[in-house]
């Protein structure tokens, strides 16, 4: 497979599953917002430092009004985390790539565009919640469409390299911002709006019925498990960067357990201290301290899979880059 | 919708006679439109719009913010050729194909056709296409002119003429493909009633064609479409034919030439590439040899292809033979190597390097349409009748300038094709591309791009000047067995019809 070709789908899957966490984000807050009206405050800000574009925001618009956040994240089209970027970024890697994957993809995925391209135009956040609702469904239809329709060979896995690594670092960035703010007024610890707040961090990676099935009574703890540590969770960091590896094997037929690439090497080793962590340990040494540890981890993978597989091998001088891909 | 109020005015109509009456090959699809409940058409019509949005199947406009991408219209009344008028039109471009690679072959060899002294030898070399480069040179298989485009008009006399030959890059059949594909979805009906050749086996001939040029060296050649990537008009076209081929879509970017051979960049290393069908000009193939400043080719190409390592589809210098001068001698060209007469005729044209046609040009200007003879995509051309007197002016400066690079032909009055405007028909004046592939032998696809000039009274026929499309019915003889079946058969490996 053209490494061109290989960059473009891995960052279509990516964008996807960006543009949906950053709607659900949303979505949950939204809601959360509707139950903690009497002076708790607007909890605004800390979901654009879940997508980590905190000084952007700060100094194009100030405040973190709801209408000013969910603007942001959601169609400014200068902010390359915002839904509509996202979906635009996805969209023109799969533009370039419209042959390689299946045309019921291509289909899809254009339609979403027109979709949430039209919803900018209007602006029309009365509809709100249902608007945010179709981005996710949008996006889960197109994981389905890929998995249905596309050829389970190297493209394909790029396609899920991207979308659990991408998933990985929204899941442990929700978690991260909202463990930090909840457990700043220790005399919140307890009260039912605590639980209603722990609840909304489940909420926001869709974990929170398959939490109660599993661990049952909320407790930050719990939480910290459950979407950190849990194997079988489809959002869950364990779970998503096992997936990953899986791919990334697969594509480079190396075998599992062994490795031959850098990112091999790193993303192996990051299953494996996840398999074996202890939730008691993570948090007395400091959620924060471990996250961020994973976020660099995660980070490098990502460099590694780009320098293994991406990067033009040149035999003369390279010449000036024009990629559609980035951060 | 009713075609009572149809006028016919002074041009020739495709779908009716002079005397109002639908022509015989047209009789059935007359009946079935009016046959449709009354609004139906429209519904389908705007259906189809929507499909093309849906689809994507768009272009860019050069000019506009990059990424600006408008959907091809298209018009859901189709064009129809009978089977008698296509073969005559099959052989014509036959005919012509033929003798244009033996004009070329012969042009970058001997020269015999210059030594001859049939064509005038420094207005021929002085084409801005014909490439140093190449003397010499023996493309795979001696063919020079693997893929062409011609533009076909008829005029007011019921006669087809060829108006323009297109050798390089020509494009527009994916919308060939894609018309068809959305006729079927909105006119089963129809479509079960009349005989229409099939076009979806192009991509499939297109591929056979790339293969069979493939270096000996290679048993199952490794064929790839270069493409200048997305901002270009045509990518959606080139990510079309990749994708309806099986091959792979590439830029210039993902090739490099590596121990004498040329390989692209994959996921696992370099892996070697025997045939490129390119849908990039000459000047930008590589910086080499030929434009410095190209970022869309591959350094060291023409080397490679000139040691007969990798294979070139249209091979670089066959432009030479769609320079708009040279195709005036289309019909001694093609006396001087077949001994034939010319099928299809040309368009009579005047040539600004030569003087008699020349102050006939000028004097003239307000009648003729003048083309530079090195563009297309109707830049570059002046419409005489539809012009300011300025205009006018500033084309005669230019022309005088440099004669070499102008014609003129007289304005054509195109054949109408009835077309929906609002609520009703209206005719609106149309053109028509065929497709010819140059492999193991010469394959006409019978259909081809209709273009429609959706303005009212607009001659000009391009997408980049608010043209449009509309599917092309060739009929098939009752002995002619690849009739067209509706039903997705765009995939090659869907039950096609016989051939």
């Amino acid at each position: 497979m053209l490494s061109r070709v290989a960059d473009s789908i891995y960052w279509m899957s990516r964008y996807v599953e960006r543009a949906e966490n950053v709607a659900r984000f949303i979505q949950v807050n939204l809601q959360l917002m509707l139950e903690s009206a009497e002076g708790q405050g607007q909890q605004w800000l800390p979901l654009v430092n879940t997508t980590g574009d905190h000084e952007e925001f700060e100094k194009r618009y100030g405040a973190a009004t709801q209408e000013n956040v969910i603007q942001f994240l959601t169609f400014d089209p200068d902010n390359t985390n915002s839904i509509i970027s996202c979906l635009r970024g996805a969209r023109e890697n799969a533009r370039t790539v419209r042959e390689i994957i299946s045309s019921e993809m291509w289909l899809h995925l254009n339609q979403f565009y027109l979709m949430v391209n039209s919803a900018a135009t209007t602006k029309d956040l009365g509809s709100a919640y249902e608007f945010f609702n179709d981005v996710k469904l949008a996006s889960h239809l197109f994981t389905g469409i890929t998995d249905a329709t596309m050829t389970h060979g190297e493209g394909w896995h790029f396609c899920r390299l991207g979308r659990k690594l991408e998933r990985a670092d929204k899941t442990s960035r929700i978690l991260d911002v909202k463990y930090f703010i909840l457990l700043r007024s220790v005399e919140d610890v307890g009260t039912p709006l605590d639980d209603v707040q722990w609840a909304a961090v489940l909420r926001s990676a869709s974990a929170f019925e398959m939490y109660r099935k599993r661990l049952g009574r909320i407790s930050p703890k719990g939480v910290v498990e459950f979407l950190l540590l849990d194997r079988d969770f489809p959002r869950a960091v364990h779970f998503c960067v096992l997936a990953a590896r899986d791919s990334l094997h697969a594509i480079s037929g190396t075998p599992l357990g062994t490795f031959r690439f850098a990112p091999e090497r790193l993303l192996g080793q990051l299953c494996s201290d996840l398999s074996y962590a202890s939730v008691d340990q993570i948090v007395n040494e400091g959620l924060h301290e471990y996250v961020d540890a994973l976020q660099s981890k995660m980070n490098q993978i990502g460099a590694g899979i780009h320098e293994t597989f991406f990067a033009f091998r040149t035999l003369q001088a390279p010449k000036k880059p024009a990629k559609l891909s980035g951060q | 919708m009713k075609f009572n109020n149809y006028e016919l005015a002074e041009f020739f109509d495709e779908i009716f006679g002079e005397d109002g009456r639908p022509r015989a090959a047209a009789r059935t699809l007359v009946k079935n439109i009016e046959d449709l409940p009354a609004g139906e058409l429209l519904n389908r019509q705007r259906a189809a719009e929507r499909a093309l949005l849906k689809m994507g199947i768009t272009f860019n406009v050069y000019g506009e913010s990059a990424g600006t991408e408008k959907i091809f219209p298209f018009d859901l009344v189709p064009r129809i050729v009978s089977a008698a008028e296509w073969g005559r039109i099959d052989r014509g471009l036959k005919q012509r194909i033929k003798a244009l690679n033996l004009f070329i072959d012969d042009l970058y060899h001997r020269q015999r056709i210059l030594k001859d002294s049939v064509l005038p030898r420094e207005i021929v070399l002085a084409s801005k296409a014909f490439r140093q480069q190449c003397k010499g040179f023996d493309p795979p298989r001696g063919i020079w002119c693997h893929v062409t485009g011609t533009d076909l008009v008829r005029h007011r006399d019921g006669q087809i003429y060829v108006l323009e030959d297109n050798l390089r890059c020509p494009s527009g059949v994916s919308y060939v493909l894609e018309n068809r594909q959305l006729m079927k979805s909105m006119f089963p009906q129809v479509f079960a009633a009349s005989k229409i050749r099939a076009v979806s086996n192009y991509p499939g001939k297109l591929r056979d064609m790339l293969e069979f040029l493939a270096p000996d060296h290679s048993r199952t050649p490794h064929v790839v479409l270069l493409t200048p990537g997305i901002y270009n008009a045509a990518y959606f076209e080139h990510s079309f034919l990749a994708q309806q081929m099986g091959v792979e879509l590439v830029e210039g970017r993902d090739l490099l030439v590596n121990d004498g051979y040329v390989c692209m960049r994959t996921t696992k290393g370099f892996e070697r590439v025997d045939v490129i069908y390119r849908r990039i000009d000459d000047d930008f193939i590589d910086p080499e040899v030929f434009n410095p400043e190209s970022m869309l080719g591959v350094p060291g190409l023409m080397e490679v292809y000139q040691a007969g390592r990798v294979a070139l589809a249209n091979a670089p210098g066959t432009g030479v033979a769609d320079d708009k001068v040279i195709y005036t001698y289309v019909p001694r060209i093609i006396k001087y190597y077949l001994g034939e007469d010319i099928i299809l005729p040309n368009v009579p044209t005047y040539v600004c390097a030569e003087e008699k046609d020349l102050n006939y040009v000028l004097e003239h200007l307000d009648e003729l349409v003048v083309k530079a003879a090195n563009e297309s995509g109707g830049y570059g051309m002046l419409v005489g009748p539809h012009s300011t007197k300025e205009q006018r002016a500033e084309f005669a400066g230019r022309i005088r300038a440099e004669p070499r690079n102008y014609i003129a032909q007289p304005t054509l009055a195109l054949s109408r094709v009835p077309t929906i405007v609002e609520n009703h028909f209206e005719g609106r004046h149309v053109d028509l591309r065929p497709y010819i592939l140059y492999g193991r032998d010469i394959f006409v696809l019978p259909g081809g791009l209709t273009r429609v000039a959706l303005k009212k009274g607009s001659l000009v026929v391009n997408s980049s000047q608010g043209g449009g499309s509309k599917d092309t019915w060739v009929l098939a003889d009752s002995a002619v067995p690849d009739r067209e079946v509706a039903g997705n058969d765009l995939h090659p490996t869907a039950s096609a019809p016989p051939h």
